[in-house]
């Protein structure tokens, strides 16, 4: 099933393209036939009951798990053809995550866990880096620690490590999962900003009608595939 | 652009911050590393500097002869050898030589302190040929020219031996004679203790008119060694031999090469250990940092970049470990050398006064060693890292360790290779194999741990316990991995604990054993300095006949050469009943002479140098010439590392035409007192062998046998505590690691309403458990071993078998040691990880 909402600009090579992607663990189906195009700049909410493999989805687009059928294109690349070390560049490259812990390695300062997915490719990154934490309003932190962040700031730290290399695809995981409505509601409104001045797609899963209401499109996962929210 | 194998800048980044976020396990492992690598290099410094001085003292002996003509007894060859030398072409000069053992003064027991021993060389010349040959043997009064010999010359070392000075007087005994002179001058250069004179007046003074035991060869120009090497041989007599400076050189290096190797070798134990430890903290590094290095995958570092990332810790902590290990091997040789001398306790190099050298490839070589192993302990870690699945990683946080199924195959292959290894031949006279055999075992037991702690546990796993109890036990059960690298550590540092003590309990006790079997007698006499002769007949009577004397043994000891590239092998004569010699403890089957030949029994380490088992022939040079002997038996003898041979008296008197003796066992009369008998056999001693003698009782030679025997074994001790010491630093760094990365379970225990009290005692559990199983497993691989080395490394580097004899209390003792430590560890480290507040412990992100 395809989503509701049309692509904005159906002109462009879409920023992720899934088609007839199955996915079982042991016991149980969790998808199959599930088809999906986000354009880029495009915002889609995922929503879903628990366990029903919404996580699982992120993980298959992002090459860090393995579908039983079915194809993935990012920015028309085919995963498909891709061994891990493949998938890894096309990650580094194309691809940033956003997660529900934050997950901002603690003995590194900010500039240097923003500027990772470039240093990471072999360049420096550090001042993109320090011009991204300046948009994600931790301008002038740039030494600072992990530690020493509230969990609101932390996020706001992940958001722009996950746009520093100017991905074509940011996929989020519950983002907003670990924080009070008035910082979740910010927290996400510079994520999709974000992404939306960076040109690029976004794929948010997450449990909050609140948080969904705020992206192009709203999809519910289930045993058949995607379904539009509201259909 | 090629892509980098390792973004250097976030690897430099990540390898800089886990080192500030953990700096003590970090340094714990550099420290292993440093201390390994110290080890082998000061020990590898210390016998370098002793060889490199024996080797020079050899050669101020030796001076710039090309070959020299030995005798192969003391009692040396006929003098109408030499001009026919001298007169071989392509000889240009042939300098003659006497060379006798002999004694100034009252000679001291070995070990028993000080540095005038009485003992040295005394070498007669002849110096107009000398000064072509051996210069710096040829002495030189100060105001007088030319190379006359005039008095006797001694070296600084003769000198200390003897407590004499230049232009005093000196009394020298040997042979049964005594010789009052005068020092007349110093001899530069000469590192023994050794005295030189006018060769006619040693053969005068010494007995030895006539007799020659060495003449030193030049070589003309343009001579072919080989060639002329060859018109010697025809020309040489049954009692002499051939040496060549390369020779010598391997004669002096097989002295004290099975010792020099062994203590590399334990060096290269701690070593090891040291590898464990790092193997251990980059485990725990891996496992804690698990979703840290999902996030990296994810992030776009590729699977290998990731397991050079933490092999390249590795290599980090081994460069810091080996620059700091040489650094501290330097001063650590220096040290030993102060201390212990140059032949590190082994009593091979007496005399030798060594200067500590550093040579570049010496230096590189072991601190390439200690990075190879820091650099091979972080590939299994690096592996695990590369290998985990990003999105589960990052889900399950660093407790990715459940459900995995351990595996005892790869483990039971290294320790059936182990095994194979074990039944193999020395190789170039060292036990290669039985090292390798020992590193398999090991390397084996550790890696069979995960499964066999399954094993072990299996039993508690049906047992009701309190909570604590039942915690560590699933625990355990649950996540084998980490568990294992616990175990890791105490086994290997147990095992080899546990082999080494064995080995030296085993080898100690063997050694009283047969201390007991060799001293029945109640009073031994011993002569030194006698070669050429002892104690003639009328002595012996004499000495027979001492009120009190029930009975007494004499005994012929002379040195023979069998090969000129081995040491000399003792010959001793002495009565042989109808069984065989009857002081000697046998070892394996005898076999009978045939009718009209030569029995003779010899020392296990004559089978291995000689192959000469029994029912096999031997020829020895006897009597000036070559006498074929029949190996009768084979006996155990602690005492001469290089062989030694025992014959029937009468046959020895025989064949060699000399009646002499120079050792004698007394058993005294029911009654009698033993120091009364001692002092009245020295009284009776013919006045030029008083000085040479030596009289003690059992008990005394017994103590001083296992001072020696301790004394060479202390260097063996030393390094095995390091072991240990680096063992259980492993074993602590483990627990503690392990525990501190546990915060988060703790918070979350105590939020479910665990008391902190449990929670220690969970942690307790866990230690002890962990300890209990690492103890029986370290202490039954370190049995294992400790065959290996008694019944394979010992043999083939020393040529001498033992009984095995297990230091119970030790073992036991070691093994409460063992839990309580464990337990112990775990719960300091458990009180620090509970010291977080709790809240924040279930809150932390990673």
């Amino acid at each position: 099933m395809t989503g509701a909402r049309p692509a904005s600009n159906p002109a462009a090579v879409p920023a992720l393209e899934i088609a007839d992607l199955a996915k079982s663990v042991p016991g149980r189906q969790l998808f199959a036939g599930l088809t999906l195009a986000v354009q880029p700049g495009e915002v889609v909410a995922i929503m879903g009951e628990s366990g029903v493999g919404k996580s699982t989805l992120l993980n298959i687009v992002a090459g860090l798990d393995t579908p039983d059928a079915g194809r993935i294109r990012i920015g028309g690349s085919d995963l498909a053809g891709l061994d891990d070390d493949g998938r890894t560049r096309l990650r580094r490259r194309a691809i940033g995550f956003v997660f529900q812990a934050f997950h901002i390695l603690p003995h590194l300062s900010l500039v240097r866990n923003v500027a990772l997915p470039l240093a990471l490719g072999g360049g420096d990154g550090q001042a993109e880096a320090a011009a991204m934490l300046a948009r994600v309003g931790l301008g002038g932190r740039e030494a600072a620690r992990p530690a020493e962040l509230s969990g609101g700031e932390l996020q706001r730290v992940a958001i722009a490590r996950a746009l520093v290399h100017r991905p074509s695809l940011i996929l989020a995981d519950e983002p907003t999962g670990n924080l009070d409505h008035e910082t979740a509601d910010r927290i996400l409104a510079l994520l999709i900003g974000e992404s939306r001045d960076h040109g690029a797609a976004a794929i948010i899963v997450t449990h909050s009608e609140r948080a969904a209401a705020q992206c192009d499109r709203v999809l519910r996962l289930g045993a058949g595939g995607l379904a539009p929210a509201n259909g | 652009m090629a892509e980098p194998l390792l973004p250097a800048r976030p690897a430099l980044w990540l390898v800089l911050g886990e080192w500030r976020a953990q700096p003590l396990r970090v340094a714990a492992a550099v420290f292993a590393i440093a201390v390994g690598v110290a080890l082998g290099f000061a020990v590898h410094l210390v016998n370098q500097a002793a060889l490199a001085s024996f080797a020079g003292a050899v050669h101020s002996v030796a001076g710039s002869a090309d070959l020299q003509i030995e005798a192969r007894t003391p009692q040396g060859f006929a003098e109408s050898l030499y001009p026919r030398i001298a007169h071989v072409p392509g000889v240009a000069v042939a300098s003659p030589v006497v060379e006798v053992a002999a004694t100034s003064g009252q000679i001291r027991r070995p070990g028993s302190g000080g540095t005038a021993s009485g003992r040295l060389t005394l070498i007669g010349l002849d110096p107009f040929r000398a000064v072509a040959v051996t210069p710096a043997l040829v002495g030189v009064r100060p105001g007088r020219d030319g190379a006359a010999i005039d008095g006797v010359y001694f070296s600084a070392a003769a000198l200390a031996a003897t407590g004499a000075r230049v232009g005093g007087p000196v009394t020298l005994a040997a042979g049964g004679r005594v010789w009052e002179t005068r020092v007349a001058g110093r001899l530069a250069g000469v590192g023994r203790a050794v005295a030189v004179t006018d060769i006619a007046t040693a053969q005068w003074r010494l007995g030895q008119l006539g007799r020659l035991q060495r003449l030193d060869v030049r070589l003309a120009q343009g001579a072919d060694p080989a060639e002329v090497t060859a018109r010697l041989r025809a020309l040489l007599p049954d009692d002499a031999d051939i040496a060549t400076p390369a020779g010598e050189e391997a004669r002096s290096d097989s002295l004290s090469r099975a010792y020099r190797v062994n203590l590399g070798m334990l060096a290269m134990v701690a070593l090891l250990t040291g590898g464990f430890l790092v193997f251990s903290v980059q485990s725990l590094a891996v496992a804690r940092r698990r979703p840290q290095f999902a996030l990296l995958r994810v992030l776009g570092l590729r699977q290998g970049a990731l397991a050079r990332l933490v092999v390249g810790e590795g290599l980090a902590l081994g460069i810091a470990g080996s620059i700091l290990g040489l650094g501290f091997g330097y001063g650590l040789a220096a040290a030993a050398i102060d201390l212990v001398g140059g032949d590190l306790g082994g009593g091979y190099f007496g005399g030798a006064r060594p200067v500590l050298a550093v040579t570049p490839g010496a230096g590189l070589a072991f601190a390439g060693l200690g990075i190879g192993v820091a650099v091979i302990a972080s590939l299994l870690p690096g592996r695990e890292a590369a290998r985990a699945r990003p999105a589960v990683a990052l889900k399950s946080g660093a407790d990715g360790d459940a459900g995995a199924r351990p595996r005892a195959w790869p483990g039971l292959a290294l320790l059936a290779a182990g095994g194979l290894a074990a039944l193999a031949p020395p190789i170039a006279g060292l036990p290669i194999a039985g090292y390798a055999a020992m590193a398999l075992l090991l390397a084996g037991g550790v890696a069979v741990m995960p499964a066999l702690a399954r094993v072990l546990l299996a039993p508690w796993q049906a047992m009701r316990a309190p909570v604590p109890v039942e915690l560590a036990l699933r625990r355990l059960w649950g996540a084998p991995r980490g568990a294992a690298v616990a175990l890791c550590g105490i086994v290997a540092s147990t095992s080899l604990m546990v082999a080494m003590a064995v080995m030296v309990a085993s080898f100690r006790g063997s050694v009283d054993d047969w201390l007991g079997q060799v001293l029945p007698s109640d009073v031994y006499l011993h002569l030194e300095g006698v070669e050429t002769a002892g104690l003639d007949p009328a002595a012996q009577a004499r000495l027979a006949a001492t009120p009190g004397v029930a009975r007494i043994r004499f005994q012929r000891s002379i040195a023979i050469r069998l090969a000129a590239d081995r040491p000399d092998v003792q010959l001793s004569a002495q009565p042989v009943g109808a069984t065989g010699p009857v002081q000697l403890p046998r070892v394996g089957a005898s076999a009978t002479p045939p009718p009209g030949e030569v029995p003779v029994w010899v020392s296990e380490a004559m089978v291995w140098l000689y192959d000469a088992r029994p029912g096999t022939r031997l020829t020895l040079p006897l009597g000036g010439r070559k006498v074929p002997v029949f190996v009768a038996g084979v006996w155990r003898d602690y005492a001469r590392q290089f062989g030694a041979i025992a014959m029937a008296d009468e046959d020895f008197t025989r064949l060699t035409g000399d009646a002499t003796r120079s050792d004698a066992a007394v058993d005294v009369a029911p009654g009698a007192d033993p120091r009364r008998i001692a002092a009245a056999l020295t009284a009776r001693l013919p006045p030029a062998l008083a000085g040479q003698a030596l009289v003690a009782r059992p008990a005394e030679m017994r103590a001083v046998a296992l001072q020696l025997f301790d004394r060479s074994f202390a260097i063996t001790y030393a390094l095995e505590i390091v072991s240990i010491l680096i063992g259980l630093v492993g074993v602590a760094a483990t627990f503690s690691g392990q525990t501190l990365a546990r915060a988060r379970e703790f918070g979350m225990l105590r939020h479910i309403g665990v008391t902190r009290g449990q929670v220690l005692a969970m942690l307790a559990s866990e230690g002890a458990l962990l300890g209990l199983v690492g103890g029986i497993a370290g202490i039954s691989l370190g049995l294992v071993m400790a065959q290996v080395l008694i019944h394979v490394v010992n043999p083939q580097s020393f040529h001498w078998t033992m009984d095995v004899s297990l230091p119970w209390g030790l073992l036991a003792g070691l093994f409460a040691a063992l839990v309580v430590a464990a337990a112990g560890t775990a719960v300091i480290a458990g009180r620090r990880a509970l010291s977080a507040d709790a809240v924040r412990a279930v809150r932390d992100d990673w």
